[in-house]
């Protein structure tokens, strides 16, 4: 029989989304600490994923575990307590001041670094966060791991030592498989995410969490941060906010009115 | 004059009209060379295109292996005429799948990746982030800049270019060769132009009350030739697919005019889409937040005013 199947779900903490997001002023990085902090949505998915495939591995006899990975914060103890309370195994927290203000490509380095000191056959991470909006983490780990990438899944199937998804592409889709192990992200709506129970919220109070930090994982600090960041925010601003411009009520003259704007600005 | 790369885009034949802006783009930067990236025997038909909008050289890195693998061969392909011109930035498009390849590209040669740009300049972009709240000015510190651009954010101005080819050898590694692609397959989408890089987008939301009621948001959407997209209330009843959604779990859009039908305006949903050039509304209620934002609005019911702006925009295209 076939040894037990590690999974990892990449969950990032992000700044609510419905409250006002701001930069801090003194270094252009993000604001974490004056809004509520949420489980970057689609990540939910990518948990849940993780959790119908270790039940799916338990189910045929081979067996899995679920461990959540995220490099944030202290805060983000409470994402991954709720990660935890959906049903997930056990954490791996990354946590150190010399990170705040990493870009897409040192975060990816630390995950992949995270990564190698422990076990994994199968990463799940979600395919956007709503911070960065960048959609590049999870290929980037691929690409630092060396190992198959299989992004923007709108399904995943594993069976014997490979991973295949249907990656949502402009015209479909394209059916994309790899050996494990593989780095895999999900869409959003590729499955429904569980509430967690009050049991599993009981559970997850006495799961294990591994607070690591960046010398733990063998990396130079100058490496990762804001100093070492080869992207980098010079300044910004707040946008105007949109001029809200004329509305009218339809009076039976709504459409060519319309028509008669568009016109005016050669849109027709 | 250090060059700019541009990666095509180019679908049957014909190159996309976001390679075209970006190739417009590059113009201000340095020497714009295009880059074809594709399974052999593509490069041939874009040429003269490219030659169109300014391509001075057009690098052409053909082999099997890019449309047999997933995203990492386009990576280590551009990687190689990286290393052959030394350029002063890349640009790519920001689909999905470029901000992959151009992220990848940007860890493989030691420098930094700006997605999302509305500007690009010497140094760096313009991103526009949290929905088009803040507006801000990044730099690559390290190396040459990766910057994906989006698709509107320049308009396309032709201009002569040599279109000098120079072929491009690489080879794949096996780590580019870890994701097989078994089967493409494309969907039924008909003719409509793709939601991300349209110049026109129309969308539905969910007071259009029926997934059959649909089809009056595509037939306005037919008459201005344009893409069709969905708040995620008409997703998330089923009408239409996850593919359609504007905002913030969706698509982001920046078309030249953008026309919300029966779409209350909730923040996730301007997040995808009020940096729009122009922004029309349609809502039986005037209290509804799309106003807020809408450069013109009628506030009436979608099902008179959507179908007679169809037939009276039809009309005056004569
Ligand atoms: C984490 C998260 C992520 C989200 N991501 C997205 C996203 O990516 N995209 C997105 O769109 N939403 C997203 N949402 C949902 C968002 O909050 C709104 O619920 C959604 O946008 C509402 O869609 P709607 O405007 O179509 O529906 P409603 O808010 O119900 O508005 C319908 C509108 O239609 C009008 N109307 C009804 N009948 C008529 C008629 N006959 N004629 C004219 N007007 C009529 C009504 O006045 C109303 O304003 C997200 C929410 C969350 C919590
Ligand atoms: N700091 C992080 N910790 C854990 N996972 C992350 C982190 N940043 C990004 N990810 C994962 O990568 C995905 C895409 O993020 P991004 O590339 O920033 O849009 C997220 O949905 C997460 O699953």
């Amino acid at each position: 029989m076939e040894r037990a199947l590690n999974i990892v779900v990449l969950v990032k903490q992000v700044p609510d989304t419905e409250a006002e997001r701001k930069l801090n002023p003194s270094d252009n990085t993000l604001d974490r600490a004056s809004v509520d902090a949420v489980i970057n949505y689609i990540d939910e998915f990518a948990i849940e994923e993780g959790l119908q495939l270790k039940e799916a591995l338990i189910e045929s006899g081979q067996g899995g575990e679920v461990t959540i990975l995220t490099v944030g914060p202290e805060r983000a103890t409470e994402s991954i307590r709720k990660a935890l309370s959906m049903g997930a195994d056990k954490a791996v927290h990354i946590s150190d001041e010399a990170i705040r203000g990493s870009d897409a490509v040192q975060t990816a380095k630390v995950i992949a670094a995270a990564l190698k000191t422990i076990e994994y056959d199968i990463v799940i991470a979600g395919s956007e966060a709503t911070d960065s909006r960048a959609a590049i983490v999870p290929t980037l780990i691929a690409e630092a791991l060396g190992v198959a990438g299989l992004t923007q899944a709108r399904k995943v199937t594993v069976e014997g030592g490979t991973a295949t998804v249907e990656r949502v592409t402009d015209t479909g889709y394209d059916k994309v498989s790899g050996s494990l192990p593989a780095v895999i992200s999900v869409v959003e709506k590729i499955n429904e995410p569980r509430y967690p129970s009050f049991k599993g919220i009981m559970a997850a109070k006495s799961k294990p969490i591994d607070v690591k930090s960046v010398a733990d994982l063998g990396l130079d600090a100058a490496s990762v941060g804001l100093a070492g960041a080869p992207t980098q925010v010079v300044s910004f601003e707040n946008a105007p906010p949109r001029a809200a411009g004329q509305t009218v009520k339809d009076e039976g003259d709504g459409a060519s009115a319309i028509a008669d704007f568009l016109a005016g600005k050669k849109l027709i | 004059m250090a060059e700019v790369l541009v990666l095509v885009e180019s679908a049957n034949g014909t190159v996309k009209k976001a390679t075209f802006e970006l190739l417009t783009a590059a113009r201000a930067i340095g020497e714009p060379a295009a880059v074809v990236v594709a399974a052999p025997g593509t490069a041939a038909a874009l040429k003269p295109q490219l030659a169109e909008y300014g391509a001075a050289k057009v690098y052409v890195a053909e082999s099997d292996d890019i449309t047999g693998y997933s995203v990492a061969p386009k990576a280590e392909a551009l990687a190689a005429v990286v290393a052959q011109a030394s350029p002063a930035a890349v640009l790519v498009t920001s689909t999905a799948e470029n901000k992959e390849v151009a992220a990848r590209l940007a860890f493989k040669i030691g420098s930094g990746v700006l997605t999302d740009a509305v500007a690009v300049d010497g140094d760096g972009a313009t991103q526009q982030i949290f929905g088009g709240a803040i507006t801000v000015q990044s730099k690559v510190a390290t190396g040459v800049p990766v910057v994906t651009v989006r698709a509107n954010a320049y308009a396309p101005q032709p201009s002569a270019g040599a279109a000098e080819e120079v072929a491009v050898s690489f080879t794949v590694s096996d780590a580019g060769k870890a994701a097989t692609i078994v089967e493409s397959v494309a969907e039924e989408k008909g003719s409509r132009p793709a939601l991300a890089d349209a110049s026109v987008v129309v969308s539905g939301g969910r007071g259009i009350g029926a997934a059959e009621n649909f089809a009056i948001i595509e037939k306005l959407a037919d008459s201005l030739g344009a893409a069709v997209g969905a708040s995620r209330a008409v997703v998330d009843a089923g009408w239409v697919p996850h593919t359609m959604q504007v905002g913030q779990t969706g698509v982001t859009v920046s078309p030249q005019l953008y026309i919300a039908v029966g779409i209350s305006g909730a923040i996730q949903h301007r997040a995808g889409m009020q940096t729009s050039k122009t922004i029309v509304a349609i809502n039986k209620d005037p209290e509804a937040p799309i106003f807020e934002l809408a450069d013109f609005g009628v506030v009436g019911d979608l099902f008179t005013v959507a179908p007679a702006l169809a037939e009276e925009i039809t009309k005056r295209k004569g």
